[in-house]
């Protein structure tokens, strides 16, 4: 099992469950994290599933592809820690991670 | 145009759900218009993913969301629907003679005997950037171009690094008294030959650029005369009349929590025999529309549009008797079908 911690705009921490294989999206969405939007439904074209990644798990992801950076350009308040959640698959390596998520996602 | 226009069906929405809708109600003999808000047909299907491949439609192993959309207007073009862009359903009012009267945002009214709600998503609108005050300054910020006349002898901040960004400041940068753009980063996301004229005014100081965001606007009573613009290493002031911001298009239910149509959780209630709502004579089909098992799926869409489209002619005439017909062997399906 692995747990994911999401910290919202305003503060609150809520740590659940995900299940291996899912992205951080699906897990958000299954789980209530009512700052995670994903309108396209995970298409990597609409960019609202918008997260930070805690500084320390930066670099334990895979480096976002182009798809992925063009579609930021139209997320909104994008900092350098800056992700689309549906294109974060989980496994064992992201046990423990920590993101926050966005004020707003449009 | 006349006003109102008298059709049979008012659907809103022209995704892939509302274009097949006209298919099965025009099998029935039910003259349909469409209204979307976009500039064009195909919904979130050409607006999110046109040249994404989808796998679930049925018969096709794999087909874009362009492809899928060329292919119904082709479907239903024996049908003659006619389609109306950038329209916006704004109000709706029902008549004595039990008709509906619908009006949209530019002031087209129609008059028909029933509605149907195909509208996915809901409206697609501008995605607001997240700066204190912006509500507040809704006359200096414009999220698209009426006339260029108003952007004469402005200092114009454009905000975004994709397609619509790029093409406004080819459009305006010589009408303008000064154009800025901000960008997150020092890439664009445009069309090459774009990409490649806005690079050329940077360099030939046409217009300025700059790495960062912005977040805070200044001003008086309404009226903008900066941007802050946050850089890596300082915060700058840009001068600003106007401000575009371009990130996209999100969706929202719009005007459609006013009519008096029961929702749940911001998506509309249907009966499954009928897919008519609580209201009758409105029916809602696709993505928008909820009920017990409901799965937001294409083809779960195209589904519902038959059974609406039975109950709509059930409504209409009440006391014609309607046998369901096949396209395979109905020949007056088949004269239908073969007009054009």
């Amino acid at each position: 099992m692995v747990i994911v911690n999401f910290i919202s705009s305003k503060g609150v921490l809520k740590s659940v469950n995900a299940t291996e294989g899912e992205t951080i999206m699906d897990c958000a969405k299954n789980n209530d994290i009512y700052e995670i939007e994903g309108e396209c439904g995970g298409g990597c074209s609409c960019g609202t599933c918008h997260i930070y990644i805690n500084d320390e798990w930066v670099d334990k992801i895979e480096a976002p592809t182009e798809m992925e950076e063009d579609m930021l350009d139209f997320a909104i308040d994008v900092k350098e820690n800056s992700r689309l959640s549906c294109q974060i698959k989980i496994d064992e390596t992201l046990d423990g991670i920590t993101v926050q998520t966005p004020e707003k996602q449009f | 145009m006349d006003n109102p226009i008298q059709t049979d069906v008012l659907i809103i929405g022209a995704g892939p759900v509302g274009l097949f809708a006209v298919f099965e109600l025009g099998l029935l003999n039910l003259n349909c218009h469409v209204i979307d808000i976009l500039d064009k047909p195909g919904g979130q299907c050409a607006q999110l993913y046109p040249e994404k491949p989808i796998y679930d439609i049925p018969a096709y192993p794999v087909i874009t969301g362009q492809d899928l959309t060329e292919n119904l207007l082709k479907q239903v073009k024996p049908f003659s629907p006619v389609l109306h862009y950038e329209q916006l359903a704004s109000k709706i009012e029902k008549k004595d003679d039990g008709n509906w009267l619908v009006e949209t945002d530019k002031g087209l009214i129609f008059d028909v005997k029933a509605v149907v709600i195909a509208a996915g998503g809901g409206s697609f609108e501008p995605k607001k950037p997240n700066i204190p005050d912006l509500d507040k300054y809704s006359k200096s910020i414009s999220y698209s171009i009426d006339k260029v006349d108003r952007f004469k002898d402005k200092d114009i901040v454009i905000l975004g690094g994709g397609d619509s960004a790029l093409d406004w400041t080819l459009q305006l940068y010589d009408t303008a008294k000064s154009l800025t753009l901000v960008h997150r980063r020092d890439k664009f996301r445009g069309a090459p030959a774009t990409v490649e004229k806005v690079m050329n005014l940077r360099e030939n100081g046409k217009i300025q650029f700059h790495v960062g965001q912005v977040n805070e606007i200044i001003g008086n009573n309404g009226k903008l005369s900066a941007v802050k613009c946050l850089k890596s290493d300082e915060t700058i002031n840009l001068p600003c009349d106007i401000l575009m911001p371009f990130f996209g298009l999100t969706m929202s239910l719009g005007p459609l929590d006013k009519w008096g149509i029961d929702l749940s959780d911001e998506r509309v209630v249907v009966n499954t025999e009928t897919f008519e709502t609580n209201i009758p004579g409105i029916y809602a089909v696709g993505d928008i529309n909820i009920y017990p098992g409901k799965l937001k799926l294409i083809l779960s869409g195209f589904h519902e549009t038959a059974l609406m489209a039975h109950a709509v002619f059930k409504r209409v005439n009440p006391d014609e008797r309607l046998t369901l017909q096949y396209t395979t062997t109905s020949s007056s399906l088949q004269k239908k079908l073969l007009s054009q």
